[in-house]
């Protein structure tokens, strides 16, 4: 009998959505899709405002990676007023940004592998949901725990010192920033009192690479058999090829390691990328033009990154990307559960990057901002937490804003989470006519290994619950599982 | 010489010049009374109500009701003070007022009153009103969906031969402020910036200036509106 399992709603990511699964006559997976259930309509509604508005409206996406999009906007804007293509900015202007998007990566993924992937690590996948959660760590694993809420809380005194709030702060304008950072705020993040300061942060980034990697040792067909499948992998790349998730010129890898896009300008990224809309989703699924909607999906994120990347400038990280690398022989990583492993090396990353700004006097003084000739187009890009994030803005001759293209993170990875959940189910749930709450769990955990935020990705409000039916042959519901 | 003349204020003993106005004469005597289309140095208008107290028994506006000897007002009870918050509360329903985008937040005078007087959510439904964004002018971006009539910058914004650049236009409920097409293309940028300044709200907006002040430095991000009266020493 054919069937059809629904996941409704998945939990512990950000946003709302569902997998539908479908089982035919024999029992095997069928078809899958994760589907993506919220609408949400910032692109139209931010036509008619004035674009300096739109580094602050539009980061109300989101409320865990605000910074993210007030920083794409703000160099799209950066364009618009003349201040060039993310290099044109003052020394202060450029680095005081800079600042803000690493204690947003380092507060983001903290977030991330703490609060929302350590659960199913520490306790299992298949574990009782009262416990697996972010509380139950705090009860079995304090010192672990207190560490995830530490780091997330001094990346968000980075952002608060930098955009003037935590959440949804004010600091990018286009053509730089409004603010110095003090010497006083400088020197608490120097040498604060234990744990507040970056030498913690950093030693503490260290060991969070040392705990997943031990735990790798001990669970290796977990880490690298859960979800594997060829992709091709996309971000923003340093012209030298270092990682760089503040600017860059963007660059893609196939499965092997071949470049396919090959570090070319973000202001012409319509040449390169186009977006196929499904009718049973409200997230459209990105792809490189010249590969077509077939081949031509990719991956962003943490794990991309360090596909794409030749190195990483800051030597902490670097000899942690060594040893990633060597994991692979130096070919793409495509094991969906070494996202994890990347994204941690990218915490370190972002606490040594944080650690250099806050050593440098242009934080401290110097001009704010810059402009030049007046555009009426604009591109940002920047990498955030969950990978490459396009922002594209047109205005009129009022400065209203008249067109505006968001492509999130999330819906850059879009197909790679639809190919995770398959490749799960079919594994997990093959012959099997009853769900049970760790088959529907490995779903999750396949998709909360992209970080995905649902809510961003439709520009949606709302939290992120994800619920999993199952369906037979004539589109019956026959079993359920819902999660809040 | 002006007479001084005795007054009280919810029990207090207050003096102040006779014939000063009441909004004035509270202040000098360290008493807020919340206003909104008040303006310091411009003629008084008494159109929001917000400033409504109760004299010797009647609900008058205190911005445009000089003061006289033996007055005896009441004006921080649970009645009036829902009767403000209800006014503050219609203000924010009739209009689009979404302060976390607004530039002006921080340093807008609604949005400070919504804070003092703690409103949550208003008792009144929505009205989601279709309102225009006027970004004709070269130096400023009227914006309808935040403008409350208070009138302010209608009594401000003059040229130099006291003409002025904003005005009513069209009536009953589709009422707006608008800046005169002509007048205003001769606007200075410091004008430009002083308008700015007079709106109480977000509705006036100088160009390409937007959120250039950063967070913490905004008139009421320390101290709720008012709070600079009550800290203060009487005057006489």
């Amino acid at each position: 009998m054919n069937q059809k399992i629904i996941i409704e709603p998945v939990t512990r990511v950000e946003g709302h959505g569902k997998v539908t699964i479908h089982l035919d006559e024999e029992g095997n997976v069928a078809r899958t899709r994760l589907h993506i259930v919220e609408f949400r309509g910032f692109e139209r509604f931010v036509q008619g405002r004035p674009y300096w508005e739109m580094p602050v409206l539009v980061q109300r996406l989101c409320g865990i990676c605000p910074v993210s999009h007030h920083l794409a906007a703000a160099k799209a804007l950066d364009v618009i007023v003349g201040a060039g293509t993310g290099d044109g900015l003052t020394p202060t202007g450029e680095k005081m940004r800079r600042l803000m998007h690493y204690g947003q990566i380092f507060q983001s993924h903290t977030l991330h592998f703490f609060h929302l992937a350590s659960p199913d690590l520490l306790f299992g996948i298949d574990a009782d949901p009262a416990i697996r959660n972010i509380i139950g760590v705090a009860l079995k694993h304090k010192d672990l725990a207190v560490q995830g809420v530490m780091m997330r809380k001094f990346g968000q005194e980075i952002i608060k010192a930098t955009a003037g709030k935590k959440i949804h702060g004010t600091g990018a304008i286009p053509g730089g920033i409004n603010k110095h950072l003090s010497p006083e705020e400088r020197d608490m993040f120097l040498h604060g009192p234990d744990p507040l300061n970056i030498d913690k942060m950093i030693e503490w980034s260290v060991a969070a690479v040392d705990f997943f990697k031990s735990y790798h040792k001990k669970n290796k067909d977990l880490i690298d058999n859960f979800s594997v499948f060829p992709s091709n992998h996309l971000s923003l790349v340093r012209k030298d090829g270092a990682l760089d998730l503040y600017h860059g010129v963007l660059r893609a890898v196939d499965a092997n390691g071949k470049k396919i896009l090959n570090d070319v300008d973000y202001q012409d990224y319509l040449k390169y990328i186009d977006e196929e809309v499904r009718s049973w989703s409200y997230m459209k699924f990105p792809y490189l033009k010249h590969l077509g909607k077939e081949n031509g999906w990719y991956t962003v994120g943490p794990l991309a990154r360090l596909n794409t990347c030749d190195f990483i400038p800051t030597p902490l990280a670097q000899k942690e990307f060594e040893e990633f690398k060597a994991y692979t022989n130096g070919k793409p990583n495509n094991m969906s559960m070494h996202m994890h492993w990347a994204r941690l090396i990218e915490v370190l990353h972002a606490a040594e990057m944080m650690k250099e700004l806050l050593n440098d006097p242009d934080l401290l003084e110097g001009e704010l901002v810059v402009k030049g000739k007046k555009q009426y187009e604009g591109i940002g890009l920047i990498e955030a937490p969950r990978g490459t994030l396009f922002h594209h803005y047109r205005i009129n001759e009022n400065d209203q804003v008249v067109m505006a293209n968001l492509i999130v993170s999330t819906t850059n990875n879009n197909q790679p989470m639809n190919n995770a959940v398959n490749v799960v189910a079919k594994k997990m749930m093959t012959g099997k006519k009853e769900i049970t709450e760790g088959m529907k769990n490995a779903v999750e955990v396949a998709i909360r290994a992209y970080d995905p935020c649902l809510s961003c990705a439709t520009h949606a409000l709302g939290k992120m619950p994800l619920a999993l039916y199952l369906y037979d042959k004539d589109e019956n519901l026959i079993d359920e599982f819902i999660s809040q | 010489m002006a007479k001084i003349v005795n007054f009280t204020i919810d029990g207090k003993d207050c003096i102040a010049e006779e014939g000063l106005y009441l909004v004035q004469a509270a202040k000098n005597n360290g008493v807020y009374i919340p206003t909104l289309c008040n303006y310091e140095g411009i003629k008084p208008k008494g159109s929001c109500r917000i400033c409504t107290v109760r004299i010797n028994g009647r609900l008058m506006t205190s911005c445009t009701t000089p003061i006289s000897d033996g007055m005896k007002i009441e004006s921080n009870t649970e009645e009036i003070n829902d009767l403000r918050k209800a006014i503050i509360e219609l203000l924010f329903v009739e209009g689009n007022h979404f302060c976390p985008a607004c530039e002006k937040s921080g340093n807008c005078e609604l949005q400070a009153l919504a804070y003092r007087f703690k409103i949550m959510v208003p008792r009144y439904p929505y009205t989601f009103p279709q309102r225009r964004v006027d970004a004709s002018n070269p130096k400023i971006i009227k914006e309808q969906n935040r403008c409350i009539m208070c009138k302010r910058c209608i009594r401000a914004i003059k040229d130099e031969q006291g003409r002025s650049l904003f005005a009513y236009k069209k009536r009953g409920h589709k009422s707006e402020v608008v800046l005169d097409p002509v007048l205003g293309l001769q606007m200075s940028d410091e004008l430009a910036r002083k308008a700015m300044a007079v709106c109480p709200v977000g509705s006036i907006l100088v160009r390409e200036q937007g959120f250039i002040q950063p967070i913490g430095t905004r008139k009421f991000d320390k101290k709720p509106i008012g709070s600079e009266i009550e800290m203060s020493q009487p005057t006489k």
